[in-house]
């Protein structure tokens, strides 16, 4: 029987230490949406998605009340859209995203992701209109979200892709201009997208996944802080340790919900994603995670170092707490939704570059990162270059979501409120970038892509 | 069996547990393990309850202790067990 110990320590996890589920994700595929008039299509998508995802919330809330444990979130993931589309014969895919919008607002939703396109080795043409769509489409829409994948490890970069996100990236802030440029909070550039990550904004629905499935995000950088607050001065050894236990924990409370959701929906339960989520709230942080592991500021030197040690211990406690783990699964760095960030960038002991070299050792990358608003397309361009080229080397994602706020300059801070928090404006690299992406093409995939 | 844990933090007062007790035993609830303390002036209370037979669905039961508990100027609380078995045992 449970003893009062562990009564205790898991009511002391979610009061003090902000133990929480991050997300319940309901993937749902639309691939049988498809039809040459777009009214039609998008009627049908706004009917799959009602019919699919109408009890998602209220069960959500009925399991967060008989656990105790909140769930933030809940949201729904759906195929790529540029896939759904390509049958039909629309010059512009805004509708989709409007009959997204009315959807996930019907069931009650926060966010809906997959307003996306594939496109690592070429585009076809229902891709170049959904990218020439994205800019509209964000930011005509609530809670929309698009993701593009421009690389894999297996067929290399699209710098044709890479050089059309960063014109995109900077149309988008544009054309939300009024809200900082908050259109592009909601839009990734993946490289290695994976097909079940049930975090936002770079959530879709693979095509290699059933017609419906749950997968769950867990969440718990507070707990991990706590914990190593009582292995102060211990080696290495103890602080892995430590933490493996604690994503054990963490991982099991995202399994039980993942299982609970699923079989009270009827749905098939996916993956748990081990990942490490922060939000902007004191004591949620990544930053002061390893800020306990000795460090003065996150971003100073030293940083990589114990970001690598706290992915990898987070990972190997989860893995064996789920009986399937996916999606991104390991620490994210979202600077503007982690308050130890927010202010190490506000000090100045954080800078991009030192979050690129974050990016290498952990899940996924440079995240939630508010540039000088004069920024140009092509420096957009080679920082998603350089984060898909380590992606690609490293055989793991990598992403970016930069929001090049415009009108705002180095020191000035930008507020998108909520989960997204809020973002200082950090410097990037002056000297051009224009002539490298200009060069178009591919950048062919590694030798260890060869692996057959 | 389906066993729920209910927890009671606050200050200290005359008839807490009597008051929590009697929703429990209004809505068929049966307790299987009672552990009640009080630290530095505050009352903890953990309890182990069968709710096979429970006469509400869980969600009422709740709304009424967490009432009941507001009345006594403490914290009632009840969750499924599941939640602590699965994070403590494997």
């Amino acid at each position: 029987m449970i003893n009062r110990f562990e009564m205790e320590e898991t009511m002391h996890m979610i009061d003090s230490e902000h133990l929480d589920i991050r997300t319940i994700t309901m993937g749902i595929s639309l691939l049988d949406c498809a039809s040459s008039d777009i009214n039609i299509s998008s009627e049908k998508i706004y009917d799959k998605i009602c019919k699919k995802a109408e009890n998602l919330v209220s069960t959500g809330e009925s399991i967060e009340r008989e656990l105790g444990i909140p769930i933030i979130n809940k949201r729904i993931s759906v195929t790529p859209i540029s896939l759904v589309a390509a049958s039909s014969d629309a010059k512009s895919y805004v509708p989709y995203a409007k009959a997204l919008d009315r959807a996930g607002k019907q069931v009650g939703v926060n966010f809906l992701g997959g307003f996306s396109a594939l496109v690592h080795k070429g585009f076809t043409t229902a891709d170049k209109i959904l990218i020439d769509s994205i800019p509209e489409a964000l930011s005509t829409t609530d809670i929309v979200c698009s993701s593009v994948n421009v690389g894999n490890t297996k067929s290399g970069i699209n710098m044709d892709a890479v050089a059309l996100m960063g014109k995109t990236i900077k149309t988008a802030a544009e054309l939300s201009k009024n809200q900082d440029g908050f259109a592009c909070a909601k839009l990734v550039v993946f490289c290695n997208s994976v097909e079940d990550n049930p975090f936002m904004a770079g959530a879709f629905h693979g095509v290699g996944e059933p017609d419906c499935v749950i997968n769950v995000g867990v969440s718990g950088p507070g707990v991990v802080k706590h914990a190593l607050e009582k292995v102060k001065g211990c080696d290495f050894g103890v602080v892995s340790e430590t933490i493996k236990k604690t994503a054990f924990k963490v991982t099991r409370m995202g399994q039980l919900v993942a299982l609970e959701a699923s079989k009270r929906l009827g749905v098939p339960f996916g993956i748990v994603d081990l990942s490490l989520a922060p939000t902007p709230a004191v004591g949620d942080s990544v930053a002061y995670i390893l800020e306990e592991m000795g460090l003065e500021k996150c971003g100073t030197h030293g940083t990589t170092a114990a970001l690598a040690l706290l992915n990898d211990a987070v990972k190997k406690g989860g893995v064996f707490a789920s009986s399937y783990v996916g999606g991104l699964s390991g620490a994210f760095i979202p600077v503007s939704e982690d308050a130890g960030m927010i202010s190490a960038a506000k000090c100045g002991a954080l800078s991009l570059d030192k979050l690129e070299a974050m990016t290498c050792v952990c899940s996924v990358g440079l995240d939630m990162i508010v540039i000088p608003g004069d920024t140009s397309a092509s420096t957009i361009s080679a920082i998603i270059a350089d984060e898909a080229a380590i992606g690609m080397i490293n055989n793991k994602t990598t992403a970016v979501r930069i929001i090049p706020a415009p009108g705002k300059k180095v020191g000035d801070v930008v507020e998108f409120g909520g989960l997204l928090g809020t973002g200082p404006v950090m410097a990037v690299n002056d000297a051009s970038s224009e002539e490298f992406v200009k060069r178009g093409g591919r950048i062919p995939a590694p030798i260890h892509s060869l692996r057959n | 069996m389906k066993k729920a844990i209910i927890t009671v933090i606050g200050k200290d007062k005359v008839g807490i547990i009597y008051g929590v007790t009697k929703v429990l035993s209004e809505n068929k609830i049966n307790i299987l393990d009672i552990s009640q303390t009080i630290l530095d002036d505050m009352f903890t209370m953990m309890m182990i309850v069968d709710i096979d037979d429970a006469s509400a669905p869980f969600e009422k039961i709740s709304d009424v202790l967490s009432n009941e508990g507001k009345k006594l100027g403490v914290d009632v609380r009840i969750q499924l067990e599941s939640i602590f078995e699965s994070m403590h045992r494997i």
